[in-house]
């Protein structure tokens, strides 16, 4: 059961899970601006871009180093 | 077709290509040190594993409405795509080593020869699981993709049709040269499987969060054009800052 969970894991987050938890909170942030009646579609790009930024950065951090 | 059936086929054509040209090495190796029968067998067995998973679940994901279907696997193709495109970019940047198709055949055929001959069900069993594994495991990714692109886009035949199509011509192409498929730029298509997951995965869990896009379908374009634009941005810099590194 572990074993399978991992396997899940690795598959679905892989090596940065705070992308997938950046992810998971502009997504809804999407549904909250939406839910006020405030124009959403824009938000999730940027908001990824930059979590891409962030996880790139501390990998190549930590390459170099 | 519409500009989402386009890219629905493309993405999922590219993304099978990548992982057959992946199993490729593997099979081919086997197959040229260990026999071809079993090794074969492998092959269709878990090719017949992966068309029961996309067979059971693809009609049980149609039945779900289609908004909850984009929320959810926007979501799981945005987490899933970024980890491609992330790959991608160290690999593009020199941060990561890049996939070297004729290494892997070459440390697979040298395995493959100090392996042990065990016999099983009358089949060489190391030929067999490993072949097997190899095709579940790269297909698994494939069969994801195929089903999350499918159900959101409310085709996954379509979806179907294209991971079909790569494996036919890739693996029609590799039986032909029967060697590595090394000229195939297999980080490169990696690179824009990852910037189309991802323009997709924003896509879809935008609208199933229940934004509209302007324009509609046709946004896709913009949305794709920016996740290019930004990401060969962050190629940029993070080559400039590897020579910044080797330079200190």
């Amino acid at each position: 059961m572990k074993r399978f969970a991992r396997f899940w894991w690795d598959f679905v987050i892989g090596d940065d899970w705070s992308v997938a938890v950046g992810v998971a909170l502009a997504i809804a942030a999407v549904a909250v601006l939406h839910h006020r009646h405030v124009a959403a579609w824009w938000l999730l790009p940027p908001a990824v871009l930059l979590l891409l930024y962030v996880s790139l950065r501390r990998a190549a951090r930590h390459t170099a180093g | 077709m519409t500009t989402s059936a386009v890219f629905l086929v493309l993405s999922t054509f590219l993304a099978s290509a990548v992982e057959v040209v992946e199993t490729l090495t593997i099979v081919l190796a086997i197959g040229v040190t260990r026999g071809w029968r079993a090794t074969l067998i492998g092959v269709v067995a878990a090719l017949v594993a992966l068309t029961a998973v996309v067979a059971a679940l693809g009609p049980a994901l149609t039945v779900i409405p289609i908004e909850r279907v984009r929320l959810v696997v926007g979501a799981l193709l945005l987490v899933f795509g970024l980890q491609w495109l992330r790959k991608a970019i160290l690999r593009a940047s020199g941060f990561k080593a890049l996939h070297d198709e004729e290494a892997a055949y070459a440390e697979e055929l040298e395995q493959a020869r100090a392996a042990g001959h065990e016999q099983r069900a009358g089949l060489d069993w190391y030929a067999f699981t490993l072949c097997f594994k190899a095709t579940l495991l790269e297909g698994l990714e494939v069969a994801f993709i195929v089903l999350t692109f499918g159900a959101s886009q409310g085709s996954i035949p379509l979806a179907a049709l294209g991971a079909g199509a790569a494996v036919v011509v890739t693996a029609g192409i590799g039986a032909a040269v029967r060697a590595p498929l090394a000229r195939v730029p297999e980080n490169t298509i990696k690179f824009v499987v990852g910037v189309m997951l991802t323009t997709f995965g924003i896509f879809w869990a935008t609208e199933g969060a229940g934004a509209k896009w302007p324009g509609g379908d046709v946004s896709l374009l913009g949305v794709l054009a920016f996740v290019t634009l930004g990401s060969l941005g962050l190629v940029a810099l993070l080559k400039r800052e590897r020579l910044r590194v080797a330079v200190a």
